[in-house]
């Protein structure tokens, strides 16, 4: 009874119950400690537990070293409403307490349909072998980038040994290009957002696996400069940390435009977490909010982002692939298409189940398309105009497994941008609170001492293991579907079956349904 | 598992269209009865300068009907020097079509463009005349196919009344859509015919990649789409004839990574630009043509040429042979010995190597 009497008032009722074990429990103060919530205090023979501060991040849980800890959901009775859910009722009131836009992290947290998990794959059987990948070459490299429409090739006298032949000499200059080894990248998030370990491990993982991550729009930290040939920089709104060095630095340029998880609007880092480190990368003052506009103030149609795109590549002397990264929205197919007759290189699509540090709950929740929907319209469209394959479709929000990936893949995407998948992870149990910066897994915060506990070299292995077997799953897959190369599974929608799919549906898939 | 095999004379010398059956119908064991066809080239002499056009007319009372809607078409850009009835043997198969051919010239204005206009022509008609299916559209060439054994369907188009010097033939044991006349192979557009053992399981990859340049895949086949692939690299896009069968098997990276510096730079650019031609799964084809072909080393062929190829890990079996001017390209040796008891040479070519035979 005693903690109940000391908990802070709340107007809503705990989502978690946290209970230790009191004849487990050794008083070693441990999730004292780990828990940068504060949910814990230490009292005398007693640890003294505030609920209404857990969001079920499991820090304490994993680090107690007594398994003494239990979270549970902290079943409150409300009185049942179909239309007043508790959810509903209980932002109503910290809406009318605080006057303000309600924040949320991760991705979209509402039950709308995930097409993935109505998508089935394709295997050979009798007609055609499978193809076992431990015996065979299964090759999953992926060029991200422009391609020529046609080859051309010109014919050159040469003399070898005395004799004069004729030979083909290819004609056609390839542009820039990323070779990814498997089509599996890193999104872009911020350091600043993202504490600067997190970053090193991922970094140092997408060089080991042979592909590439996003640096997110907080610029570039000096610590990942023997990484910058794996790293695509991202040009956003706010332009932060954007300089000749930075662009020449990376391995290509991406401008956001928008992010599936808040399409239409900005991006707002707190102060607090622009300390002197992200300050400097960013190139702000310490201490002060990094604000990133809705739009970009030198983007007011498709024809600024053309120039924007041309000015990237004039600034790094046409040697960098540039992207353009938009939210799945309504309209994307021909935004997507706008962007393909650019110099543009590549089309990143966020869907709006997408993660993000913070978000307003009301975009999270509300704005946007699914990002399966989204591939099928975009990869068709651009097929209609032909140009399909000359520019590159990256896929991105909510991207779970390798399934999802080898799906995304079939419907049309050249590769994949994992997010929340790398920092799961890293440690990261998805409990949606990166916005305060108070990440106790290190992860999402700029508090050295939480910083600190994620070890980069641990953190990379993982990462790199999670890349390495999504791409072996993948590479069974593609045997079982008898086939050696990534090349022809993309846009192979023959080779999916929706199923519990009404005809709408599979028609904006571009699929069949499971017995047709 | 079907059964493919191919000949050609590199003299030209002229050859009954009843050898190649009895070859095909050694090769019966690799099919089920439910398809088998035959091409010749070099079959209509007095023709040769027109576009042979056969169609599938559906079997009603009114296929005359089809028959002026197909007219209709042809007339927007050319003439039809001659219609008819292709000559069968009644009763040997139930007639599920009535096959039709069409010579036809198209008018001076549009000599430049015919090949496309054709191409274009074809699409129409099969998408848009209800009835018809145009599965044969070359010159001086006609192919012959049908729901049956090969040696029923070589007696029902009466093979031994033509004569040619290249001879592709395909028995077929239907794996992926059910076995129906315009199923059969070979499959041809224009002078490119194709018989093909295997299963494109890139199939949804290469049918949206030609038809992303106005192809489009009409006969619920995987095979068709060889076709028009090998249209659009060797015809349209103009590559080496090595380099345009390197995109359809393509190297493997490996192979690439040890190539010679400027080897390596043209098999990527390959890869990148022709990713979705590559055919993948299990395959091995014969492919005939007299279409237009640059070859590596600025050859020009202007002639007929054959072309053999697997899948690049060789699921599929493929022999080649030669005995004086005749050279032969089959799923089994036994076929080709069933009509040329004594060989000169045989050959298993490598996964994914072709062979391209020349008229000399």
């Amino acid at each position: 009874m005693e903690e109940e009497c000391k908990m802070i008032p709340s107007a809503v009722p705990p989502k978690y119950k946290v209970e230790i074990d009191r004849d487990r429990c050794m008083l070693c103060g441990r999730c004292v400690e780990e828990c940068s919530w504060g949910v814990y205090r230490k009292e005398k023979d007693r640890i003294v537990i505030y609920s209404n501060r857990c969001g079920a991040c499991q820090r304490c849980i994993v680090m107690c070293p007594r398994d003494a800890i239990t979270v549970r959901r902290n079943i409150t009775c409300w009185r049942d409403h179909p239309l007043w859910t508790a959810e509903v009722r209980e932002d109503i009131i910290n809406q009318s307490k605080t006057g303000c836009v309600l924040l949320s992290g991760m991705g979209n947290a509402k039950e709308y349909p995930t097409y993935f998990d109505r998508i089935v794959l394709d295997a050979c059987q009798v007609t055609n072998p499978s193809i076992d990948p431990l015996r065979e070459p299964m090759e999953l490299r992926t060029y991200i980038g422009k391609k020529p429409k046609k080859l051309e090739f010109e014919f050159v006298e040469e003399e070898i040994d005395g004799k004069k032949i004729k030979k083909a000499k290819l004609k056609t200059k390839i542009a820039p290009n990323l070779k990814l080894e498997t089509p599996i990248m890193i999104a872009h998030m911020s350091y600043g957002a993202l504490s600067l370990n997190a970053h090193l491990a991922m970094a140092k993982a997408v060089k080991e696996c042979g592909t590439y991550m996003g640096s997110g729009e907080g610029g570039l930290h000096k610590a990942l400069y023997p990484y910058a040939d794996h790293i695509i920089t991202q040009v956003a709104s706010g332009r932060f940390g954007v300089n000749v060095d930075y662009l020449n630095r990376g391995a290509a340029i991406e401008i956001k435009i928008g992010q599936g998880s808040k399409p239409g609007i900005g991006g707002h880092l707190p102060g607090e977490k622009v300390t002197a480190e992200v300050s400097m990368t960013r190139m702000i003052p310490e201490g002060t909010d990094a604000i990133s506009p809705a739009p970009h103030h030198d983007i007011y149609s498709i024809e600024d982002l053309a120039q924007l795109v041309r000015s990237l590549k004039e600034a790094t002397r046409w040697k960098k692939p540039v992207f353009v990264k938009i939210a799945a929205v309504h309209n994307v197919a021909a935004i997507a298409n706008g962007i393909a007759t650019s110099d543009a290189d590549a089309v990143v699509i966020d869907g709006f189940k997408g993660g993000t540090g913070a978000a307003p709950k009301v975009f999270r929740d509300h704005v946007g398309i699914p990002i399966e929907m989204a591939i099928a319209a975009v990869d068709e469209r651009l097929r209609e105009e032909g140009v399909r394959n000359e520019v590159s479709i990256i896929a991105s929000g909510g991207i779970r497994n390798s399934a999802d990936v080898f799906k995304a893949i079939a419907l049309g995407a050249d590769a994949v941008y994992i997010g929340t998948a790398a920092m799961v992870a890293l440690g990261c149990r998805v409990c949606g609170r990166c916005y305060t910066g108070q990440c106790a897994w290190g992860i999402a915060t700029q508090r050295p001492e939480l910083v600190n506990r994620l070890d980069v070299e641990e953190g990379a292995r993982r990462v790199a293991n999670l890349i390495k077997a999504w791409t072996l799953e993948i590479k069974e897959l593609l045997g079982a579907a008898g086939i050696n190369s990534i090349e022809s599974l993309r846009g192979n929608r023959d080779r999916l079956r929706g199923i519990g799919l009404n005809e709408v549906e599979l028609k904006a898939l571009g699929i069949k349904h499971a017995g047709f | 598992m079907c059964g493919i095999i191919g000949f050609i004379s590199r003299k030209k010398r002229l050859i009954r269209g009843d050898k190649i059956a009895i070859a095909l119908d050694s090769l019966k064991e690799r099919g089920n009865g439910q398809g088998s066809g035959y091409v010749g080239y070099g079959i209509y002499p007095d023709y040769k300068d027109y576009y042979a056009l056969h169609v599938f007319l559906k079997n009603t009372p009114t296929y005359h009907k089809i028959i002026d809607k197909v007219k209709n078409i042809l007339s927007k850009y050319g003439v039809v020097v001659k219609d008819e009835e292709i000559p069968v043997k009644e009763g040997v198969l139930k007639k599920e079509f009535i096959p039709w051919r069409f010579f036809y010239d198209f008018h001076d204005s549009y000599k430049d463009i015919e090949n496309d206009l054709m191409v274009n022509i074809v699409m129409e008609i099969n998408d848009k005349v209800n009835g018809a299916f145009v599965f044969s559209s070359g010159k001086n060439l006609g192919v012959f196919k049908a729901t049956g054994w090969p040696k029923e369907v070589a007696e029902f188009y009466r093979l031994d009344e033509y004569e040619g010097y290249m001879w592709l033939a395909h028995a077929r044991y239907p794996t992926n859509t059910r076995g129906w006349w315009g199923g059969a192979h070979p499959f041809n557009i224009l002078n490119w015919s194709v018989v093909h053992n295997g299963e494109i399981t890139s199939y949804g990859t290469n049918k949206r990649y030609v038809e992303s340049f106005g192809y489009k895949c009409r006969m619920f086949t995987d095979t068709e789409v060889v076709a028009y692939i090998f249209d659009l690299l060797i015809r349209k896009h103009k590559l080496p004839v090595e380099y345009a069968l390197s995109a359809i098997a393509p190297k493997f990276w490996d192979e690439i990574e040890r190539m010679d510096e400027e080897e390596r730079r043209i098999h990527e650019a390959i890869r990148m630009t022709y990713g979705p031609a590559a055919l993948n799964g299990p395959f091995a084809i014969v492919v005939g043509t007299h279409e237009g072909m640059i070859f590596m080393n600025g050859d020009i062929e202007k002639n007929n040429t054959m072309i053999g190829l697997t899948d690049r890990i060789k699921l599929r079996p493929l022999v080649a042979a030669e005995k004086d001017d005749l050279v032969f390209v089959s799923s089994e040796e036994a076929a080709i010995r069933r009509i040329c008891p004594e060989l000169d040479k045989v050959e298993m070519p490598d996964a994914g190597s072709p062979v391209i035979v020349r008229i000399e």
